[in-house]
């Protein structure tokens, strides 16, 4: 028996790439529901740290585990797109409050974008890394893409948008709570806003109705910093 | 699940297709569910098969956003670089963006209602 052969299938077959990815997954679900939903045990956040730990134990490059990783997240183009199912259930609800809800993404837009830049121009953070973090709030694909065009550097600005989604899926529950600001809408659109994808997959926990304005604003919330990023970056040169 | 497969592979599809033609800064998974919206605000009612599969798929949301994680693997030099200041700047710039926003949408929301009770 080729034991060496066995563990170096284990590190770069693509198959065994997408099943550790589903195992950390489920333990994740499992440990969540276990700790009974309790907001540090977020599956996004434990699942990651379950496959972190993986990776480091068996000595598997990010690249290897990509092989298969990327057929796991080639799976959000098509979710992205069926956020579009829940949304359309809240007709009603998004045709009532079109107005304020335009105003407050457009807000939240141009809030992600200075908040994170100005704070980090405060502790000193050299200009790249500011550039890097324009794109904060939004979703991956539009976060690398803007910080390219900008100067910016993209594989930076995507862990920005993964370390924030993971700290704000944590937090909004408890902030929220801690508020007494409890409507499914006002909470679903800021999560959107702050912690797009992420913080959407945690709202869906909580309602369909929050992770259907989560989705939306997300989506246009994107489109906005799209736009500002360009406009803006130019104050930092 | 093969017919709600079809409808938003090709959404995202037709997404990436007028994203890219036009040279958009959206990308196409995005405009493809503000097309597929769109579609379905216009027939006025969701295929059964999505009605039955796309809340069973996106009960498991999280588990698509665990692969680009780890990537934290990756680029673990370059934030170990910036260290405290980056965890001061995403947490406070995340707080920030989901308390003022909520803030604000509560209140636009009440005026609403007022108004329109009014």
């Amino acid at each position: 028996m080729n034991l060496m052969a066995a563990v170096e299938v284990m590190r770069t077959s693509p198959l065994s790439g997408v099943f550790v990815t589903l195992l950390a997954y489920k333990l994740a679900v499992l440990f969540n529901r276990r700790c009974k939903g309790h907001p540090l045990s977020n599956p996004v956040l434990i699942g990651v740290l379950l496959l972190l730990g993986w990776l480091l134990a068996t000595g598997t490059s990010y690249r290897d585990y990509m092989k298969g990783g990327v057929m796991v997240q080639m799976l959000l183009g098509p979710a992205t797109v069926a956020l579009a199912v829940p949304l359309y259930g809240n007709l009603s609800r998004l045709k009532r409050a079109a107005g304020p809800l335009a105003i407050t993404i457009v807000f939240g837009g141009l809030l992600g974008i200075i908040s994170a830049v100005g704070i980090g121009w405060l502790l000193q953070l050299p200009q790249q890394v500011l550039l890097s973090l324009t794109t904060r709030a939004v979703t991956t694909p539009i976060a690398m893409s803007v910080s390219q065009g900008v100067g910016g550097i993209p594989e930076l600005s995507a862990m920005f948008v993964i370390l924030s989604g993971i700290f704000g899926a944590v937090i909004v529950k408890p902030l929220f709570s801690l508020l007494g600001m409890g409507d499914d809408m006002v909470l679903g659109t800021a999560t959107g806003i702050s912690a797009h994808g992420i913080g959407t997959a945690r709202v869906f926990q909580l309602s369909e109705t929050a992770g259907a304005f989560a989705g939306l604003a997300m989506g246009l919330n994107g489109v906005v910093t799209a736009i500002l990023v360009p406009l803006l970056a130019p104050l930092l040169h | 699940m093969i017919e709600t497969l079809l409808w938003l592979v090709g959404y995202q599809l037709a997404g990436e297709l007028i994203s890219r033609s036009f040279s958009l800064p959206l990308p196409g998974p995005v405009l493809g569910m503000l097309l597929l919206f769109c579609t379905l605000a216009a027939r006025k009612s969701v295929p059964d098969s999505m009605k039955l599969n796309v809340p069973r798929f996106l009960s498991h949301l999280s588990l698509l956003f665990i692969p680009a994680g780890a990537a934290v693997l990756a680029y673990r030099d370059l934030l170990a670089g910036f260290g405290w200041q980056l965890l001061v700047v995403l947490a406070a710039s995340t707080t920030l963006t989901l308390l003022l926003p909520g803030l604000l949408l509560k209140l636009l929301l009440a005026r609403h209602r007022h108004k329109e009770e009014a």
